[in-house]
């Protein structure tokens, strides 16, 4: 058993369905007499609806209904919310403008949902949805997040200069003061550029009513099955929330973008019932590109206030945030208390000053993208970093070493709000370095320069918080829910466990990890156990899986529920054993009695709960716990990359040559799986720095809505990693020790990449480091120094 | 409708069908062989990948009708009598697979890229994988492991 327990690198029981083909998302789900969705979206990025006529569509063969926003009114259904109130500098509250599941009157961007047609046949419905026409008075658009403040353009009601929320952290007066005092400041101009999450599986929903239970059911791609419940239930108002089950399968990748509730998902529940018929819908790429929740988005100035020997005295930071058309579910918290509470970095800055305004634009709406708010804090402090290196004429190695929390500094209070529990960051520099071989550079840039290629390195020291969330913390900050896990521990007859978690697992590989976790604490098979998912039918509550929450939060719950049957297994092997309850003691599975060989196996003692002929008086049977966990922190991996690459600079083209990753995510359970999401993360920050882009034009068209235009890593623009987990610090304040490392890659590479461009070419330029951008850049340098 | 007949996994079927259909969806709707997945329909992920007479083809850019006659293997009948191929094998002793949506096109594509390096006499190397797998996309594993998955799957065959 020892080999399955935490700490090894199991194999993951998920794969033996996905790799036969026979897992089962959502669009492989078949019901009798499912009937198919088209929706009609808007190919402006603002306009009134004038008119629709549907007489045409519905006339069509297949047809079983078309409707409209007039019939989600009439209904008198709620529309999609957003689950954070953020409050601006003069307390007022956020402005949220109304989020209908079908446009009402007006479309907010292109891919905006007017009407859905509902068919016999997929095909039926697409040519039945080409036919619905739609009268649109064209609006002008605000799609730059720069400039929609003064486009004059209204996207909302009531809602002056489109302006969601002018929000801010940290002191003002002592970072202005310390500003005041500097003997230099460096100051940098960024954008972070708009993403698009791309799961390779599309969304999807089946809804479907069942007409004799009054009773509902939705199968969704959902990284959040039981938080959808809830939306639908109690905002959007489609079902009560006894009376719906929301199952989320197998999902092929979310990276956040499966959090969110979405229209789509709502208007097939809803419209099952209209039309009496299962309704399914499955995203299109271009759909997908157009209506999925977007990420990043940022447009800030940063400028870091130090001393003579390069030691930081305050950081100060404005960011302007593009929030899309619509209020995502949690899009509000996104460039606010995931992001600006991270500004603090691994450094010891001792005053902090940011604020941010979100604003509307006629774009798709932006939420949380694997990351979510720190990696737009992490790019905008590791590069700043980098630029005072440069301007002290320092080390970018040796000015983090002089700013970095010391070891015996925590716990440590950020100025920003957080307090980092735990960490060490000079070990993962230093490892760093060494796997690097940061000494070795000098040598092979000479070796580059006489190929004529420019070769560069760039570091990026990244912190996180993640393990979301403590509850009372986010509730006092505008949190519309708690962030608890629950965990349930099943036993049957002949012993085997059914786990069931609220987490939900798109790739994460829970059903193996959790597995090794409850196989360790109570000392049964790993094979035994089962984890059960994305069910809510099953699982009776559960917040689901994001911000790297599911180990550290849903893991604990889990400890705990173990905890909870070796309490209750202590009474029943007390009673067999005949001996005091103190005195039995639980090891490897069995319940013994403290120094003696009188022992039982937890196999015994959960067939006694079950058949409890021999049982202890007044004791329940069964043997079956369920515990919750609510976090008292949040957790803090950290860790520093270093990137190193080589550019052409006849055609801009940039060659990563190594990629080094060395993290601290506390104690590991599956090292094997760790560093596969550590892979998947770094892919996706080298994709934000060279690849991806999501591009609006002025008018609001989506130009990079297919991966014909929007450039998805692939294998040939990636290397192999070098990643080292570091024997690291343990979270102090879940027993597991552990801190989560799903988003880390995605958060600490892109400046690690971009400074290697910065420092191979001598120019910064924004991501993503496209061959173009790189080849005008050095063009431009080569000009100006022509000139000189 | 018009009548397609095909040899499936080795069985034998025919379908009256829409001569607009595909043969992504003849094989995910009309066959239930659920594991062959639709990404992009655009012909840029791979997802769909399916063996056609032995070579790689992307399900989601071609009609049934097209393959009359043809033999066409999925991710499901991959595996010989039970037993996993030897490349299913390597994506899973290598962590090849996270969400395992890419997968079985990932895998359909790297045993058609090994059969080909092999009957040409290519090396199978890093380099040689990346660059044959340029038309599969994994948002998962940053294809690290899969890279490690081939080259080791590519040893057994
Ligand atoms: S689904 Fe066929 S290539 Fe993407
Ligand atoms: S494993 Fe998820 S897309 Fe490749």
């Amino acid at each position: 058993m020892a080999t399955n327990g935490i700490g090894s690198s199991v194999k993951r029981k998920e794969d033996l369905r996905f790799i036969t083909g026979s897992g089962r998302y959502t669009d492989d789900i078949q019901l009798p007499h499912q009937a198919y969705a088209c929706f009609v979206r808007s190919p402006h990025a603002h306009a009134t609806i004038n008119s629709i006529d549907r007489s045409a569509a519905e006339a069509m063969p297949g047809v079983l209904g078309v409707f409209t926003g007039e019939e989600v009114a009439a209904d008198g259904l709620g529309g999609l919310i957003c689950g954070w109130m953020v409050k601006s500098k003069d307390g007022s509250p956020m402005k949220a403008g109304p989020h209908p599941i079908l446009a009402h009157r007006k479309v907010r961007y292109v891919g905006d949902h007017v009407a859905v047609v509902v068919a016999e046949t997929l095909q039926q419905a697409r040519d039945a949805a080409e036919a619905v026409e739609v009268e649109y008075g064209v609006l002008p658009a605000a799609v730059d997040v720069a400039k929609t403040h003064d486009s004059g353009v209204d996207i909302h009601d009531d809602i002056p200069n489109n302006l969601v929320y002018d929000w801010e952290i940290g002191d003002k007066v002592a970072t202005d003061a310390a500003f005041a005092q500097a003997k230099h400041v460096t100051r940098v101009e960024l954008i972070n550029n708009r993403l698009v999450p791309n799961a390779m599986e599309p969304r999807a929903a089946l809804g479907h009513y069942d007409t004799g239970m009054d009773a509902y059911t939705l199968y969704t791609t959902s990284q959040n099955p039981h938080v959808a419940r809830l939306v639908i239930s109690a905002f959007v108002g489609i079902a009560p929330e006894h009376k719906l089950t929301v199952i989320a399968p197998d999902v092929g990748g979310g990276f956040g973008s499966k959090i969110f509730i979405y229209a789509e998902e709502c208007v097939c529940l809803w419209a099952s019932k209209k039309v009496r018929r299962p309704v399914k819908w499955t995203a299109d790429r271009t759909e997908a590109f157009l209506s999925d929740a977007h990420g990043r988005d940022h447009v800030s100035v940063a400028e870091m206030a130090m001393d003579e020997n390069g030691q930081f005295l305050a950081l100060r930071v404005n960011t302007k945030a593009n929030m899309g058309a619509y209020l995502s579910t949690f899009s509000s918290c996104i460039p606010t208390y995931l992001y600006a509470t991270l500004l603090a970095g691994q450094y010891k800055t001792p005053a902090i000053y940011c604020d941010v305004q979100a604003y509307y634009t006629n774009t798709a709406p932006v939420d949380a993208y694997r990351g979510a708010g720190r990696p737009e804090a992490t790019y905008l402090v590791e590069t700043l970093v980098e630029e005072c290196a440069k301007d002290m004429k320092l080390d970018p190695a040796e000015i983090r070493r002089r700013n970095f929390i010391p070891k015996d500094a925590f716990p440590y209070q950020t100025p920003v709000a957080l307090q980092y529990d735990t960490g060490d960051y000079e070990p993962c520099l230093d490892k760093a370095l060494e796997l690097a071989d940061y000494a070795g550079f000098p040598e092979r840039r000479r070796q580059s320069e006489a190929k004529g290629k420019l070769r560069g390195i760039g570091f990026s020291a990244y912190i996180e918080a993640c393990g979301i969330a403590p509850s009372a913390v986010i509730g006092s900050l505008g949190a519309g829910v708690g962030l608890w896990e629950s965990a349930k521990v099943r036993f049957s007859h002949t012993g085997k466990v059914q786990v069931l978690t609220g987490t939900h697992s798109h790739g994460q590989g829970h059903e193996t990890t959790f597995a090794q976790l409850v196989a360790s604490k109570l000392g049964v098979a790993y094979e035994d156990v089962d984890v059960i998912h994305g069910d809510t039918s099953k699982t009776t509550v559960g917040m689901g899986t994001y911000g790297s929450r599911s180990l550290a939060v849903g893991g604990e719950a889990l400890v705990k529920a173990c905890d909870k049957v070796i309490a209750k297994g202590k009474k029943i092997a007390a009673h067999l054993l005949e001996a005091s309850e103190q005195d039995i003691v639980f090891q490897d599975g069995n319940f013994s009695v403290a120094g003696t060989d009188r022992s039982k196996s937890i196999g015994e003692i959960v067939f006694a709960a079950l058949v409890p002929h021999n049982y202890p008086p007044g004791l329940e049977p069964g043997m079956e716990e369920t515990a919750y966990y609510d976090p008292a922190n949040f957790t803090y991996p950290s860790g520093v990359y270093i990137c190193e690459l080589e550019v052409d600079p006849d055609s801009g083209v940039v060659e990563i040559q190594k990629f080094t990753a060395v993290d601290d995510f506390g104690n590991v359970i599956n090292p094997m799986i760790v560093e596969g999401q550590v892979h998947g993360g770094l892919a996706q920050g080298i994709g934000q720095a060279l690849l991806e882009n999501a591009v609006y034009d002025e008018s609001g068209q989506l130009i990079s809505a297919s991966y014909m235009d929007y450039t998805m890593p692939r294998a040939d623009d990636l290397p192999s990693f070098v990643v080292h987990t570091t024997a690291g610090t343990a979270c102090t304040h879940n027993s597991l020790g552990v801190k989560g490392c799903g988003e880390a890659g995605a958060i600490g590479s892109p400046p690690a990449v971009m400074n290697a461009v910065a420092d191979a070419i001598g120019t910064r330029i924004s991501m993503p480091a496209t061959p173009e951008k790189v080849w005008r850049a050095l063009q431009k340098t080569q000009l100006a120094q022509a000139a000189e | 409708m018009t009548s397609v007949t095909m040899t499936v996994n080795g069985k034998a079927v025919t379908k009256d069908i829409e001569p607009r259909m595909l043969l992504s969806t003849f094989l995910r709707e009309e066959l239930g062989l659920t594991g062959t997945h639709v990404g992009c329909d655009t012909s840029q992920c791979g997802c769909c990948v399916v063996h056609v007479d032995g070579d790689s083809v992307k399900s989601c850019t071609a009609l049934a009708v097209q393959f009359d006659g043809a033999s066409v293997t999925t991710i499901e009948g991959l595996g010989q009598n039970g037993t996993l191929h030897p490349m299913q094998e390597a994506f899973r002793e290598n962590h090849g697979l996270q969400c395992g949506f890419c997968t079985t096109g990932m895998i359909m594509s790297s045993v058609d890229l090994v059969k080909k390096a092999k009957e040409q006499g290519i090396t199978i190397d890093e380099h040689y994988v990346r660059e044959g797998l340029e038309g599969n996309i994994c948002r998962c594993t940053g294809y690290h492991n899969i890279v490690k998955a081939v080259i080791a799957g590519a040893q057994a065959m």
